[in-house]
């Protein structure tokens, strides 16, 4: 009874909130996307060994991000967060036309994982602002997303740097929480 | 009996309890996944953790399964901001590394911890970061490492220098080493902590290099550290430096140690006077200042300061009372001090440096609150009392009564232990008082709930019981414990029954009575013991009677299951020969106890047989194939001789090996040069008459640094000739090597050689020390028939002890019924000696000394072997 009605109230006047887990090969930006949202401003990052977590307000929801690292070696702990994700994003570096086949079996290797079964997921194709960046068609092509089935997915254009096209995720994950 | 008290004690040791108390590891580690909930409840997640680090430190083990998917879900907890939760975040993570799997997945979590904004996580995220990086990542965190030493928070400071330490303990040295400038702009922060912690990581960075130490320490010392942590430090590696060499020779470090006596810090002058106390070969002279310092603390308002300074001279007191003597006023005072401890600690300090007519005033002031203090103390007192009876050997009565009074007190075993301990001591003191001593101890064994002590106090009176007037008092309370005790205590009774019997031929008939009870008994061992000792003592012959009963053999336990499992795993038909079993080695020390040794815990019972350094020596020996055949080791010299000055640039010791028709010198050789590597190291010996030389055994790679062994077998040729003298080569090829690898230059190396000090061969290495009991039963034992008897003046000895203590290590034997103390009024002494020599030849001496300006000596020499008798008598020649 009393979870029922805090649970309410929060709807009604609180703040929802929603787990993501943004993953994605080394080097694609995911920390630099994680502290844009976070702080507005692009800080001098490091290889992450390990995890970094921080909490992102917008429209009402509390977006608690995982960020994890992208190394081979830290790949197969990705799994370890898996549980109780609402919201998968995975980040690809559009101008690394060389390894998207390396993102393509990492991201598959993710969506065939049980716990991750009722995640909608957010592809952000990261670096758009360089000049050799593959387009948005051409990495749904390369990631073979139009073959996802059972699942919502959405693909945004970003570039971390200068921040366009991160809040455009956000809205469309708080909208995907609402439904 | 027993049984009852056994379920009592098991009775008395409740339940545990706490509030965490009855938690299952499965239900605790289930609750654990509530750290995966996307909302994180603070409190209950700070309980959980709680609980898991409660389990864990109860001794519960995770096997690596469960504390990885623990680990993960600990990890999800860094998204709660609560302060306590992250601190308790970082324990975990410390006690999971150990066990769970990928633990580096924290590594950037803590990174930003250590060098974020919040001051509370600092410190203790380095410590977890240090934990979870293995020694091959640790360069991936050196930069923040050194960041951390040097950083203005004191606790982040400390807590970088003391993980630094940590990793360097863990073998990452030269990272470490890399930190040195940082550690040293630490050392001179304002903190008091950081300074001490700095210090620390510079002594422990430092540690192998002397010279770099003694610069150290000379240095902060004069610069002047505001931690007392710090000075207190430095003392403790000063007194390291000094400890390892010749005081003389750094005078300065000693100066150091006098100037901090005057510091204003009390723990600094404290710590300070107690390096000194603990210097060897510290004068009376030169601890004056120290005991000085000392005085002035017994009348410190604060009972710790109190405590420490006369628990401190306390200990001076064991060895320089005299310079104790002048603390006896304020020492006086301390008696009625209402902290028990120390009043205790004041008494026995008095007892060692008062006069003879404050005893009876002491001992009346102990007694009055004996009760009222721990086991520990009165064990201390009992120490004392032991001391005060060398002294004043008028005090023995006062002192046995109470002594007497203490063993019918409750009390642990180790203070009983004690106090049985002095008892026997001064029983063998002073035969005036045997009577007396024995009849306590009787009265003791009658309700002793120690077995232990029990059979050691059966034992004594065996040994002692036959040789006073009355004899026959003892016998009911030896054979009361036949009729009540554990068998272990049954068996030592029957035993003692029998020494009675051989001794006492008046008692014999009874004695043959009691024995014949004791058939009846359930115990195999009790039994069999009473019947042994039957028929021996019915064939009424000294001599089977001095063999089986009053000096049993004397083997080593661990070498006798040793021999007998050899000589059962070969077909042989040859019956099984005593003499091949290694003799039970006696240290110089143990026996005859003499009640002037303090000893600490007072353990001079022998306890269950152990490896003893000899066995530790077969085991080495049997495992080289050359020596396999040599048969049994018989003995190895005491203590290793230094062949070389121990400051060179090899050093070797010698330890000598004896076995029936071989010698095997034992070469531990050690390399100090840490730019060359040494290959095919031997020690080269010149033959000698009646030696000779058989193989080598050579180190075929010495690196810096590691002790390694090399052998060399002698023949023994001539079974006339016991000593010799060899002159002794290292040689060995050098390669020279980088000194921080090992990895020698090139392949090509050149042959060296270095000469080392000579090693003589004496007839004690062919004796193996025994102890008889009753050595005029032995004497009689053996017989004339091979005695050689020789008169001879010595005139290199200057008074009869001295002769005494000459004799009996030149001939390496032992000396048996207390005649190795010599009473200084008398001008004649008979040393009696014992010993087996090469070959299991049991021979005994008997040397009757002199003194008329010179000492002269009469000596008999007994053994059933003539070739041992002559060579006996000859050494002395």
């Amino acid at each position: 009874m009393g979870l029922t009605i805090s649970s309410l109230f929060q709807r009604l006047f609180g703040t929802e909130s929603m787990r993501i887990l943004m993953v994605g090969l080394d080097a694609a930006g995911k920390t630099t996307i994680l502290y844009k949202l976070k702080l507005g401003e692009i800080v001098t990052t490091i290889p992450t060994i390990g995890f970094n977590v921080e909490t992102v307000e917008y429209k009402n929801i509390s977006f608690t991000v995982w960020d994890v690292g992208g190394q081979d070696k830290i790949r197969p702990l990705w799994r370890h967060y898996f549980v109780n994700t609402q919201g998968l994003i995975f980040v690809v570096d559009s101008n690394d036309r060389e390894r998207v086949k390396e993102a393509k079996q990492e991201l598959d290797a993710m969506l065939s994982e049980d716990e991750l079964r009722d995640a909608v997921l957010l592809v952000f194709a990261n670096k758009q602002d360089l000049p050799n960046a593959m387009s948005v068609s051409e990495i749904t092509d390369a990631l073979g997303l139009r073959d996802v089935k059972n699942r919502t997915w959405y693909i945004q254009s970003t570039c971390a740097v200068q921040g366009t096209g991160l809040y455009e995720g956000l809205d469309w994950l708080s909208l995907q929480l609402k439904k | 009996m027993n049984v009852i008290r056994g379920y009592k004690k098991d009775d008395e040791e409740g339940g545990k309890s706490g509030p965490f108390q009855n938690l299952e590891k499965s239900t605790v580690l289930q609750e654990a996944r509530a750290f995966n909930d996307n909302v994180l409840n603070n409190k209950k997640c700070t309980l959980i953790l709680t609980k898991i680090l409660y389990l864990m430190n109860q001794g519960v083990t995770l096997t690596p399964a469960e504390a990885t998917q623990t680990f993960f879900a600990i990890t999800k907890l860094w998204q709660s901001k609560d302060i306590t939760l992250r601190r308790l975040v970082y324990v975990s993570v410390k006690e999971m590394a150990k066990i769970a799997n990928d633990v580096i997945i924290v590594t950037s979590s803590l990174t930003k911890d250590m060098t974020g904004k919040e001051d509370q996580y600092r410190g203790s995220a380095i410590r977890a970061l240090c934990v979870i990086t293995d020694n091959t990542m640790v360069q991936a965190i050196e930069r923040y490492m050194k960041q951390a030493i040097v950083d203005r928070n004191p606790s982040v400071s400390s807590a970088a220098l003391v993980s630094a330490l940590h990793i360097f303990q863990r073998g990452a040295v030269e990272i470490v080493k890399r930190w040195v400038n940082e550690a040293q702009e630490a050392s001179t922060s304002d903190h008091l902590m950081v300074q001490y912690h700095a210090i620390g990581l510079l002594y422990h960075i430092r540690k192998h290099d002397r010279l770099a130490v003694t610069k150290m320490v000379t240095k902060l010392s004069r610069s002047g550290l505001r931690s007392p942590f710090g000075y207190c430090l430095l003392i403790r590696i000063a007194c390291k430096v000094l400890e390892r060499e010749e005081r003389s020779s750094n005078n300065m470090l000693y100066d150091f140690l006098e100037s901090c006596l005057r510091h204003k810090n009390d723990m600094v002058v404290y710590e300070a006077a107690r390096a000194m106390v603990n210097l060897s070969n510290i004068t009376a002279r030169e601890l004056q200042p120290a005991v000085s310092v000392l005085q002035m603390f017994l009348s410190s308002p604060k009972a710790v300061t109190r405590f420490a300074a006369v628990k401190t001279l306390n200990r001076i007191a064991m060895i320089h009372p005299d310079v104790v003597t002048s603390c006896n006023i304020d020492l006086e005072n301390l008696i009625s001090d209402t902290n028990r401890s120390i009043a205790t600690l004041a008494i026995t300090t008095l007892l060692k440096t008062g006069n003879e007519a404050s005893v009876d005033r002491l001992m009346k002031q102990i007694t009055s609150f004996m009760s009222e203090i721990s086991d520990e103390f009165k064990t201390v007192v009992v120490e004392a009392i032991r001391s005060v009876c060398i002294k004043f050997p008028r005090k023995h009565h006062i002192l046995m009564t109470f002594l007497a009074n203490m063993l019918r007190e409750e009390g642990g075993f180790d203070y009983k232990k004690a106090i049985v301990n002095t008892i026997i001591a001064i029983i063998e003191e002073n035969s005036e008082i045997k009577d007396v001593g024995l009849s306590h101890l009787c009265e003791f064994i009658e309700d002793c709930e120690h077995i232990e002590l029990a059979t050691r106090i059966l034992h004594l009176l065996g040994r002692e019981g036959p040789r006073t007037q009355k004899p026959y008092k003892y016998i009911r309370f030896i054979y009361n414990r036949v009729l009540l005790e554990a068998a272990t205590v049954r068996a030592a009774a029957v035993t003692s029954l029998a020494k009675f019997g051989a001794s006492c031929e008046d008692l014999l008939e009874s004695i043959l009575v009691l024995l014949e009870r004791c058939l009846l008994d359930n115990d195999d061992e009790v039994r069999d013991r009473a019947l042994l000792y039957m028929e021996v003592l019915k064939q009424k012959q000294k001599s089977l009677s001095s063999a089986f009963i009053l000096n049993p053999i004397s083997v080593s336990v661990v070498g006798l299951e040793r021999a007998l499992l050899a000589y059962c795993s070969q077909p042989n038909d040859d019956p099984f020969d005593i003499k091949t079993v290694p003799i039970e080695t006696t240290p110089y020390n143990e026996t005859p106890k003499s009640i002037g040794e303090v000893t600490t815990g007072g353990s001079v019972i022998k306890s269950a047989p152990v490896a003893s350094k000899h066995d530790i020596f077969v085991e080495q020996l049997s495992a080289i194939p050359q020596f396999s055949k040599l048969g049994p080791l018989f003995k190895s010299s005491d203590s290793p001789v230094e062949l070389t000055e121990s400051e060179t640039e090899y050093v070797v010791r010698c330890v000598k090996h004896t076995y029936l028709n071989h010698l095997v010198f034992q070469f531990d050789v050690t390399n100090t040069l840490n730019d060359q590597l040494l290959e095919n190291v031997r020690v080269e010996m010149e033959e000698t008459e009646g030696f000779s030389i058989i193989s080598y055994i050579p180190i075929a790679s010495l690196p810096y640094g590691q002790p390694k062994t090399a052998y060399t077998l002698v023949g023994i040729e001539d079974n006339t000739i016991v000593s010799g003298t060899f002159l002794n080569t290292l040689k060995f090829i050098v390669k020279d090597c980088d000194p921080n690898t090992g990895e020698p230059d090139d392949d090509q190396g050149y042959d060296d050689e270095y000469v080392l000090e000579n090693v003589d061969i004496l007839l004690s290495d062919h004796m193996q020390r025994i102890v008889k009991p009753n050595f005029a039963a032995s004497w009689e034992e053996i017989g004339e028939e091979n005695q050689t008897e020789g008169t001879y003046a010595l005139s290199s000895m200057k008074d009869i002890s001295d002769a005494v203590k000459q004799i009996t290590g030149f001939l390496g034997m032992q000396s048996c019924e207390r005649s190795d103390q010599v009473d200084h009024n008398r001008t004649s002494h008979t040393l009696l000696l014992a010993g087996v020599f090469r070959g299991g030849h049991e021979v005994l001496v008997r040397a009757r000394l002199a003194q008329t300006g010179q000492v002269t000596m009469k000596m008999t020499v007994r053994s059933k072997d003539l070739n041992t008798c002559e060579l006996v008598a000859a050494a002395i020649n």
